[in-house]
């Protein structure tokens, strides 16, 4: 009886412990969201309020009267980001595909290789990249963003700890006695049976390249090509350095779809995390 | 027969490969090689593309790491990462044993997954210029708190005070990436049989012993992932500390990644230096790497596999000495 009276303390505190880090986890982006309907007097006199105030629409013409374009970023982050995830994807699941399903001679060497460059980060050959694509003047196209999605060694190996197991020999086999191709049967018996696999890694995939801010930083000039966190790094610049209605306004505009669609896809985003990591 | 045919489907293992190969080779290899080679060089100025190399090739590499700006950057990128990933790890253990336990069932136990994981996927634009702005002066929301509930008298200037910026990095760190170290904890958790812990129980081991005896050397192998690819990512840190303050306040959230950055794209556009320091940073990240995996390994895997070699050693031996 005391042993349970006991767990039951120790699950009170643990229970409050848990409240203050969720309070923690949504009291920013609450203050951003109400501080985006309040005028920057309002702001100014008490920071933090829980209610709203009829600024909004003023903020908003405040906000994109000058060079914050919330549009044309959420455009080009949409085309980088569902481009990347598609080939990043498909191509993913091909290689990983190829390494699963056929015997080669440098199968495992190459393999093996997959696993050893995993962990370069792209920073890190950043002066290289964007000499070479500098050198062929690409530097504001899109494509540069989207084609290196191609080549993504965590997602090979994912996709081929998923494949193991998921794919049996036997199915591509019998699909080749009726008659076939190798590249009919991937697309139309491989790829259905990877669909799980395959919408965990779209997930991450997009989300990381739809917050991606280094690659396009380096890359982007020309103001109509800026990807959505570029647009959001001018909100730090000086031209609107007292409006803060009009800064919290635009925060809220990039963070809020991610937060709407995170809670829609909270369970399958926590599963994915989960299933990677053990994989992985 | 057999192996014709074998050999007939092979060729297709190499086509369907084939599209890795050449992104890789074009978008990762190539830039890699070059940026090796761009630190030798005398590359610098905005729009140049030629080089000659240098008649002292390591003079770039001795300007760097002589430098006491790129000191600082190190020294705040370790410690940065230092000072969040122990936080994020106690605080991430503490919540994989409380929801795990099977004795204390937490209500809302997903509801706070969820909100816990939920800032690390809000872009890391937004989240650094949101702490910008909720720590402004003199009337942020946290000087207004802080003055509304008398902690202080007066407003403080979080963003130009060294500590308080670096401090406020470190804690948007640990804040963005805690719910991921949990749930990638508890699903190693979950993944240990539950056999190991019934048999705990009947032992008559309390919370703490069932968790330091079975837990942790049973999710040994995900806290090296955890370990590893926090590490790769706080060596490379970018984004946060260059939105919330530009590296500043007096180089105090200047990390390597601002710092390349910064030597590349902006004053004189110094490529060569950027790549140079690129590279140290390269060698930094497989170094750690690899100790890491060392020190972490399984042991007892690898005191089974020299147990194997040794006795192959032996068979191999008497072998010799029987075909004497």
């Amino acid at each position: 009886m005391s042993r349970n009276n006991h767990h039951y303390g120790t699950r009170t505190v643990i229970f409050i412990i848990c409240v203050l880090l969720a309070v923690l986890s949504l009291f920013p982006f609450l203050v951003m969201i109400v501080n985006s309907t309040r005028s920057t007097t309002q702001i100014q006199q008490h920071a933090v309020s829980l209610i709203p105030s009829g600024y909004f629409l003023k903020n908003l013409k405040i906000l994109l009267g000058k060079s914050f374009n919330p549009a044309v970023g959420f455009m080009n982050s949409l085309i980088v980001s569902v481009c990347a995830t598609a080939l990043a994807t498909y191509f993913s699941t091909l290689t990983a595909y190829g390494l699963v399903i056929y015997d080669w001679r440098l199968k495992r060497a190459y393999f093996s290789f997959i696993m050893a460059i995993m962990m370069i980060p792209a920073q890190i050959t950043m002066i290289g990249f964007y000499q070479m694509v500098y050198k062929i003047h690409m530097t504001n196209n899109l494509l540069m963003l989207i084609l290196p999605a191609i080549a993504s060694p965590t997602m090979v190996f994912f996709m081929k700890q998923y494949m193991e197991p998921a794919l049996s020999i036997e199915i591509v086999q019998s699909a080749r006695i009726d008659g076939a191709g190798e590249y009919y049967i991937f697309n139309n018996i491989v790829l259905p049976i990877m669909k799980p696999a395959i919408a965990t890694q779209a997930i991450f995939t997009f989300v990381s390249s739809w917050n991606n801010l280094f690659t396009p930083l380096i890359l982007l000039t020309n103001q109509k090509k800026y990807t959505l966190p570029i647009m959001i790094s001018l909100l730090r610049g000086d031209i609107y350095k007292t409006e803060f209605g009009a800064i919290y306004l635009g925060l809220t505009m990039t963070a809020l779809p991610l937060i709407v669609v995170y809670l829609f896809l909270s369970k399958y985003i926590i599963a994915g995390v989960a299933l990677g990591s053990v994989k992985g | 027969m057999k192996k014709k045919k074998k050999s007939g489907y092979a060729k297709w293992g190499y086509i369907f490969t084939l599209p890795f190969t050449i992104a890789f080779c074009i978008f990762s290899l190539y830039p890699t090689l070059y940026t090796a080679v761009i630190g030798f060089t005398d590359l610098k100025g905005i729009g140049k593309t030629s080089f000659h190399f240098l008649s002292d090739p390591f003079a770039n590499f001795r300007t760097i790491l002589t430098s006491p700006t790129f000191h600082t950057a190190f020294a705040n990128t370790i410690g940065i990462w230092v000072l969040n990933f122990i936080p994020q790890l106690i605080l991430a253990l503490l919540l994989t044993a409380w929801f795990t336990d099977r004795r204390f069932k937490i209500p809302g136990e997903g509801a706070f997954k969820v909100m816990f994981y939920m800032p690390n996927i809000i872009t890391a634009a937004t989240v650094a210029i949101l702490f910008n702005a909720l720590f402004g002066y003199p009337m942020g929301p946290v000087n207004d708190l802080l003055t509304r509930f008398g902690f202080i008298s007066s407003p403080i200037n979080f963003l130009v005070k060294k500590n308080a910026a670096r401090a406020i990095v470190i804690f948007i760190q640990t804040w963005m990436w805690y719910g991921y170290t949990m749930i990638v904890l508890i699903s190693g958790v979950l993944g240990i049989s539950p056999e190991i812990f019934d048999a705990a129980e009947v032992d008559g081991a309390n919370g703490w012993q069932t968790f330091w005896m079975i837990t942790i050397p049973n999710i040994r192998t995900i806290l090296l992932f955890t370990l590893v690819t926090s590490l790769i990512g706080g060596l490379n840190m970018f984004d946060i500390p260059q939105l919330f303050a530009l590296g500043g306040p007096d180089n105090a959230t200047l990390t390597t990644s601002v710092f390349i950055y910064n030597q590349a794209f902006k004053g004189s556009y110094m490529y060569n230096r950027a790549a140079a320091t690129s590279m140290i940073m390269f060698i930094v990240i497989c170094a750690a790497s690899i100790v890491l995996f060392w020190l972490l390994r399984d042991k007892d895997e690898a005191a089974l596999r020299r147990v194997e070699r040794e006795n192959n050693r032996k068979a191999h031996k008497s072998g010799k000495e029987a075909a004497r």
